[in-house]
């Protein structure tokens, strides 16, 4: 085999998988990892870890696979994080842990997710489960919301005794992993939930609908309920809209809606109960990860999709596999176009997209070049549904019923990024709500931190 | 760390919190159901105005429904619904000591009236115009006001007698209240708009009307307020999802700006909102055109619980 290459991995046909809501990627066996496994070389001072945002010890978890030792693989990667199966499917490890292995500068990068994949998957099939800590602190943390950062910051104060209630405002625990990220990508009854199975496993308790800020407040959960420390991982759940004309439009959705209809209400299954507009031309406008899963969503509902971004593919803000995958599928894209108006028939229905060209100019603030209108370029794309996704900001519901909780100028909450210490005592906060839209593993990392931070206060306060 | 340990059941939990057991039916009419269920966290904290949303089961639609009444004491929400779909017509076969798998609120903001000086709010002539189940959202309003000494005048209208709910409690807590069917079936024969006609051209004066009801109605209602010059509160149900503020379904345009009636409503000045937008958005997956378009569409996609049609039609 040649050590420059990584071991390929299997995958769902690309015309079969456009068609169904199958994980597309099917992960290594058993034999394929342990030989990707062996291209590590061991690295002492290892890049791979430093990229990894909850610092997992990579090579020590890959020399196990190695020797075919994968329990005790599976252990290396939990002592560090605690949805493993989901970060194997959904990190960014191309600008992570991958981003920075030394095998990549010759070749390949050794496929550090993909083997954290299998670890875990493994261990899932293999029924192996974390037990709680032995002996309860008797102290009591609230943390808001169940996605990657409050089952993270959840799971790690469980491990030190502490008696953790999340508070989820849906009907299901998962946050972003259960109503955005859809099946095809990462398993909801294979994958996520046993993720939260073993979470509650630790001793963690999960209390769904309860929206804080209506259902309760933090100063209520503080001093009415004896919670010594409360969390805030309540992500970044608000949609954004381009301010268009012809946007309130009827076949025209936010991605948020377009996937929680699919994913979380699974009308994505036949027989269920919540009704989707699937369409014969979807256009998707934006280019992250959400518009990927929303346009993979709507092609999968046998239309003719199109992803329409303002930028060039180089500025696409996507995974690269993400892009990939969208594509093969037959996904059109329609870049350095920009809508300026969304047209509806007498009914109210969309029957068109006024869209411009664009090319790139000078860089802008965020470094990217920004896009810039070429004139006299405008033309109608015939479409009958469009998906905005434009990315989100955090919701109010929260900072806007806690005093003395600050938030910045995009409605973000304000918080230490080493410990997550708020503006308001005995109050972290991590994840999406501090940083606005980002990633479920920068999401992890943060309810880490602020699982370390509310340790040191507690234990501060004697 | 880790041990193999037995397999343990599911994610399902439940505390005394989120175990939604209903403890009284009651059928006003034939199609709309009243019901009484224990959900603490919502009962504790819950005004007029607000709303919860439900599901009656584990496949269910998350159903918007406003809180009709609560008792803090009891820990208890009442509910009224009408049966309209495949998931409503899945609720009204739930009996006392069934539960409702989600109860979640409460939702939205608290009615205006709730934050105003009750010195002021006497001072006030106060019209209510509830259409058909409407009347359950308009119920909490005028009783609360009751309770603080504010007497309001209420009408309440249907299509017919059998639409007709709440007419005793709200006889107790309102001023005067009038009565009106499309059909003449019960009370005066007519609409709501030509009942607030009568009563200002019988010299009554309001100083704000709260009209709640089908679109429709509360469109037509504004028109005629703005004419008569009283400033009106109208409180929306478009369709939405989560009712957090998440999905942007329940978008509607007021004055210049759109709003998510979910969080910044569901009252909003009537004289404001876009109705004729409001009610194309209510097409979606409702109307007999909007079922044809997405039947075309897609086939036999709609298997119902759009809360509207059954899956039927």
């Amino acid at each position: 085999m040649d050590v420059l290459k990584k071991v390929p991995v299997r995958e769902q046909d690309a015309k079969e998988r456009a068609r169904n809501f199958e994980e597309v990627c099917y992960g290594y066996n058993a034999e394929e990892a342990m030989a990707e496994a062996s291209r590590c070389i061991g690295c002492k001072n290892a890049q791979c870890v430093k990229g990894c945002p909850v610092a997992i010890d990579i090579p020590g978890f890959i020399d196990r696979m190695k020797k075919g030792e994968f329990e005790e693989a599976f252990q290396v990667i939990s002592q560090a994080s605690a949805l493993p199966a989901v970060c194997g499917r959904v990190c960014p490890q191309e600008t992570q842990c991958e981003g920075k292995c030394i095998r990549g500068i010759k070749g390949d990068p050794v496929s550090i997710g993909k083997l954290e994949r299998f670890a875990a998957d493994w261990a899932r099939e293999n029924g192996i489960r974390p037990v709680p800590a032995a002996e309860k602190n008797g102290h009591k943390v609230a943390v808001i919301g169940s996605g990657p950062s409050g089952l993270t910051c959840a799971g790690d104060l469980a491990k030190m005794g502490y008696d953790v209630t999340i508070f989820e405002a849906l009907h299901e625990p998962g946050g972003v992993l259960v109503y955005g990220i859809p099946e095809f990508r990462l398993p909801k009854e294979a994958v996520v939930q046993k993720e939260i199975e073993n979470v509650k496993a630790l001793g963690v308790k999960i209390e769904t609908n309860v929206v804080v800020g209506k259902s309760v407040t933090i100063d209520s959960l503080l001093s009415d309920e004896g919670f010594d420390a409360v969390f805030i991982g309540s992500g970044a759940g608000l949609p954004k809209f381009m301010g268009i004309p012809g946007e309130n439009a009827n076949g025209v959705f936010s991605a948020n809606e377009y996937l929680t209809r699919s994913n979380l209400m699974k009308s994505y299954q036949e027989g269920s109960n919540t009704p989707i507009m699937a369409g014969k031309k979807v256009a998707v406008v934006g280019g992250g990860n959400v518009a990927m899963d929303a346009a993979r969503t709507a092609l999968r509902r046998g239309a003719e999709t199109h992803i329409v971004y303002r930028r060039s593919e180089e500025e696409l803000p996507a995974r690269v596999e993400e892009v990939h995958h969208a594509k093969e599928e037959g996904i059109i894209f329609n870049l350095l176009t920009n809508p300026t108006e969304i047209l509806a028939d007498e009914n109210g229905w969309v029957c068109g997209m006024k869209c411009v060209k664009m090319e790139l100019g000078e860089p802008d603030e965020s470094g990217r070049r920004r896009p810039v209108v070429i004139p006299d370029s405008e033309f109608t794309m015939e479409v009958d549904v469009v998906i905005m996704s434009l990315g989100t900001s955090p919701n109010p519901l929260i900072s806007s019923t806690t005093e003395g909780l600050e938030t910045n100028k995009w409605k973000c909450i304000v918080a230490e990024e080493e410990n997550g210490q708020t503006t308001k005592t005995g109050v972290y906060a991590g994840g999406d709500a501090v940083t606005g839209a980002a990633t479920v593993i920068l999401a992890m990392g943060a309810g880490k931190a602020a699982a370390k931070g509310i340790d040191d206060y507690i234990q501060s306060l004697g | 760390m880790y041990n193999y340990i037995a397999p343990y059941p599911g994610t399902g939990e439940r505390t005394d919190n989120n175990v939604y057991n209903i403890v009284k039916v009651e059928t006003l009419t034939d199609s709309i159901y009243l019901m009484d269920v224990v959900a603490p966290r919502v009962a504790k904290t819950c005004l007029p105005g607000q709303f919860v949303i439900v599901r009656g089961s584990e496949d269910g639609e998350r159903i918007p429904l406003t809180i009709c009444d609560y008792s803090r004491e009891e820990g208890t929400v009442t509910i009224v619904f009408q049966v309209v779909g495949a998931a409503t017509e899945m609720m009204k076969a739930l009996k006392v000591g069934d539960s409702f798998t989600d109860v979640v609120g409460p939702l939205g903001c608290p009615s205006e009236l709730v934050n105003e000086d009750i010195d002021a709010l006497k001072k006030k002539k106060i019209l209510f115009v509830a259409g058909g189940v409407g009347a359950a959202p308009v119920y909490p309003q005028v009783k609360w006001l009751h309770e603080n000494g504010v007497g309001a005048d209420v009408i309440i209208g249907g299509r017919s007698r059998d639409l007709i709910i709440l007419e005793e409690p709200m006889k107790a807590a309102a001023g005067n209240l009038y009565v009106t069917t499309d059909d003449g079936s019960y009370g005066s024969k007519g609409v709501v708009t030509d009942e607030i006609r009568k009563l200002v051209d019988n010299g009554n004066t309001y100083d704000v009307c709260i009209a709640i009801g089908p679109m429709i109605m509360m469109k037509f209602v504004c028109r005629l307020t703005k004419e008569l010059g009283i400033p009106t509160v109208v409180s929306l149900n478009p369709i939405m999802v989560d009712g957090t503020g998440m999905c942007g379904a329940c978008r509607v345009t007021v004055g210049d700006e759109v709003k998510f009636a979910c969080v910044d409503g569901p009252e909003f000045d009537g004289h404001k909102v876009d109705f004729d937008e409001a009610i194309k958005r209510q097409q979606i997956y409702k109307t007999a055109e909007g079922r044809a378009y997405l039947a075309a569409k897609e086939g036999a996609t709609h298997h119902g619980g759009c809360g509207n049609c059954g899956g039927d039609k």
